[in-house]
């Protein structure tokens, strides 16, 4: 499966460029309605084809990065998935309490963490060791809260709560206890 | 005139609070509050910009998410609701040409928006009662992290200001629709019918012929649309107040309720529902409607494709009923046809009502050309800009895909919420403030054109600078709502509070320049009661 930081660095390069032009097309706009000349209006054409753009760019993202983000796909229909491994985890009173002290999933394995929160509404996230997101999830007490995820390299992660639930909250961490081991 | 002549009686003693109408005061004071309000919230965002390089001793970590829960509402509440609503108190009978319906009800509108925001604030301030906006269930009424006492007072506040908000819906809504004494018997109806969209959408299904004129200008009815939004989201949130008010009452008299009784993914729909018609309903509904209203009298044209905004703005209204499933697209127990219509495809729908007023108010500026760089005009493109930023980046995070590596990371509140809010929405915001200045002060002129220029500059680049580094920070994973003790993200977010830090420059050049351009004994003046005992919204003279 495709890595999360890859579908990251694709948003930042388009986004990126997508900020520069707008801005560079609004600074030439201003520039340009002040600058003598004739006032002309604008073809009726012109104005219908940019919301034909529109409609097409709103729904073509959804298409898109369903087909290309693995698991966008793999989440909706996880219920049919058998998953290679199962975590259940409970979250109380601000703390994670995990199966065992550490994770271990092998590479290449679908691994399902099932967290049920006996309080608060929580997060549930994974974190690189350079502090950068994996996934998360919210965890919402009196329901199932469930993550089905494809771990394809070796890795460390950090579990962390990505949902605040009081000042007691901001701490629920629980440095390296993931470990994705090759095979 | 010397500094110390201008400080007290105003640029050139141009400004007279004894000219002033009672409405003209009254909006006045709006403008006044809610900049002050305003004062609050950038300052709080300063403390929060420094706390996420460094966090603060002096201010502990229960004060931070204190501040953190006040933050937004003392922003959106106190300053906005303040702004947006003394300019639409004043707006509407200025473009219906007819009195306010009830000046009273819009005093009451102002008292209880400017005490229920302090009552709020400083709730939060003494007692540190902080459940953000009261999203997740049963937070609010967690009684081994909050005081209840507190709490209740924080709710009693957004109570009074939800109160206020709702004598503002009727009496917008009472404005259009009555007949002043003296007048000719007024379509009631058909005006409010025309104000709302119902007439616009029954013209749809009728011959040409047959359709009906629009009876209200499209500003009133961007404002009348927003404006139900409006009274739905006081609703939602009044009712929700009384919720955790009982949870906080009965626990102070020893009776503790079941927090398991409400369901809190139920409750997370219900409060993002009424959430999301601010923030994607008249938010958007109002911004588009005063795009349009600038740029007709920046311009002195008809709006181009007039008919096709005021089609937009009824979309828009709907849309924002329906779109609040894009907030719970990481709740996996949110059914899944919630997340795909509401969260994602309607959520898409933003950016076509959205651009469509981009480009409408492009068009109308365009067709006006040559204009001069007037401040109105030039905060409008700011505005324009801002929205042109932020609604993109919203629409990326509404995908069940990328949803999954940025919700509640700095992300959404970067590039999303805060260029939205501080670029689109407060530079669309600080154009009506120029553009009505000479109006409701009866031709008061502005201190400093220097000044209000580094006004511009610098609130551009503050906002869209801090926006652009708090997205990069979300990019890399540093969440919303917490805090980091090891400087994981120190490099972007000190950039992030330089850019904040002239944010904060920006609005003290502005305050400045408005107190110098009024004079203090102007400032006082505006709070005296008026000896003019007209209903007119601006003295005879100058109509």
């Amino acid at each position: 499966m495709v890595d999360s930081q890859v579908v990251l660095n694709g948003q930042t390069i388009a986004y990126t460029c997508y900020a520069i032009v707008i801005i560079l097309v609004m600074g030439w706009f201003g520039i340009k309605i002040t600058r003598k000349g004739k006032s002309s209006k604008l073809s009726h054409a012109l104005f219908y084809s940019f919301v034909g753009f529109l409609v097409v760019l709103g729904v073509s993202l959804h298409i898109v990065t369903y087909h290309t983000i693995p698991w966008a796909r793999m989440d909706i229909n996880r219920a049919d998935i058998k998953p290679d491994k199962v975590f259940n985890i409970t979250v109380e009173d601000h703390q994670f309490i995990l199966p065992s002290e550490k994770l271990i999933i092998n590479v290449g394995d679908k691994a399902l963490f099932d967290v049920t929160s006996n309080d608060l509404t929580y997060g549930f996230g994974l974190f690189r060791k350079d502090n950068s997101m994996l996934l998360q999830m919210q965890v919402v007490p009196g329901h199932r809260n469930d993550i089905l995820w494809q771990f394809d390299k070796p890795g460390v992660y950090t579990i962390r709560s990505t949902e605040y639930s009081g000042p007691k909250g901001a701490q629920m961490i629980l440095k390296d206890v993931v470990e994705v081991i090759a095979k | 005139m010397s500094f110390k002549d201008t400080f007290m009686n105003g640029e050139q003693g141009l400004f007279k609070p004894v000219s002033l109408t009672p409405m003209q005061k009254l909006i006045l004071r709006f403008v006044v509050v809610g900049l002050v309000y305003y004062g609050f919230a950038v300052i709080e965002g300063m403390i929060m910009r420094i706390y996420a390089i460094e966090p603060i001793k002096a201010i502990s970590d229960f004060q931070y998410f204190a501040i953190l829960t006040a933050h937004p509402l003392v922003g959106i509440i106190g300053s906005t609701y303040s702004l947006v609503f003394g300019a639409f108190l004043f707006l509407v009978p200025f473009l219906m040409k007819k009195p306010l319906w009830s000046f009273k009800l819009g005093n009451w509108t102002f008292l209880l928006v400017t005490f229920g925001t302090l009552t709020f604030w400083l709730a939060g301030f003494i007692s540190h009662y902080a459940p953000l906006y009261t999203l997740y269930w049963p937070l609010p009424a967690d009684f081994s992290q909050f005081n209840p006492v507190g709490g209740s007072f924080f709710i009693i506040g957004i109570a009074l200001v939800m109160l206020g908000t709702m004598f503002f819906v009727i009496n917008i809504f009472k404005t259009i629709a009555y007949t002043p004494e003296g007048w000719e018997k007024q379509p009631g109806g058909a005006l409010l019918a025309s104000a709302i969209g119902y007439t616009g959408l029954r013209n749809l299904f009728r011959k040409k012929k047959e359709q009906v004129k629009h009876l209200v200008s499209l500003p009133v009815a961007a404002i009348a649309r927003g404006t139900v939004d409006t009274a739905l989201n006081a609703g939602v949130l009044l009712f929700t107040g009384v919720l955790i008010l009982v949870y906080m009452i009965a626990h102070l008299l020893g009776g503790d309720l079941k927090d398991t009784a409400i369901d809190a993914l139920l409750y997370k729909n219900w409060f993002w529902w009424g959430l999301d018609l601010i923030a994607d309903g008249l938010v958007l509904i109002f911004v588009a409607g005063t795009w349009y209203l600038l740029a007709t009298m920046i311009t002195g044209k008809k709006l181009f494709m007039q008919n096709i905004a005021r089609a937009a703005l009824l979309v828009e209204l709907i849309v924002s009923w329906t779109v609040w499933s894009h907030h719970l697209l990481s709740d996996q127990a949110q059914p899944g046809f919630l997340k795909i219509i509401s969260g994602e495809m309607v959520t898409a729908f933003e950016l076509i009502t959205q651009g469509l007023a981009f480009y409408i108010v492009l068009a109308t500026l365009w067709s006006a050309r040559p204009l001069k760089m007037s401040n109105e005009l030039k905060f409008l493109l700011g505005g324009l800009l801002g929205f042109a930023l932020a609604v993109p980046a919203g629409i990326m995070q509404a995908d069940i895909g990328l949803n999954r590596i940025l919700h509640n990371t700095q992300w959404i509140i970067g590039p999303h919420v805060h260029v939205a809010i501080l670029v689109g929405l407060t530079m669309t915001l600080y154009s009506a403030v120029y553009i009505l200045f000479p109006i409701v002060t009866n031709g008061a002129k502005l201190y400093s054109q220097k000044l209000a220029n580094f006004h511009f500059w610098a609130h551009l680049i503050g906002g869209i600078g801090m926006g652009a580094f708090m997205g990069m920070a979300g990019l890399g994973g540093m969440l919303r709502r917490t805090i980091y003790l090891n400087g994981e993200f120190n490099l972007y977010m000190i950039l992030a509070g330089i850019c904040g830090g002239l944010l904060l420059l920006a609005f003290l050049v502005f305050f400045y320049n408005i107190v110098m351009s009024l004079g203090l004994k102007g400032v006082i003046g505006i709070f005296t009661p008026s000896k003019l005992n007209v209903k007119d919204l601006v003295p005879a003279e100058q109509q």
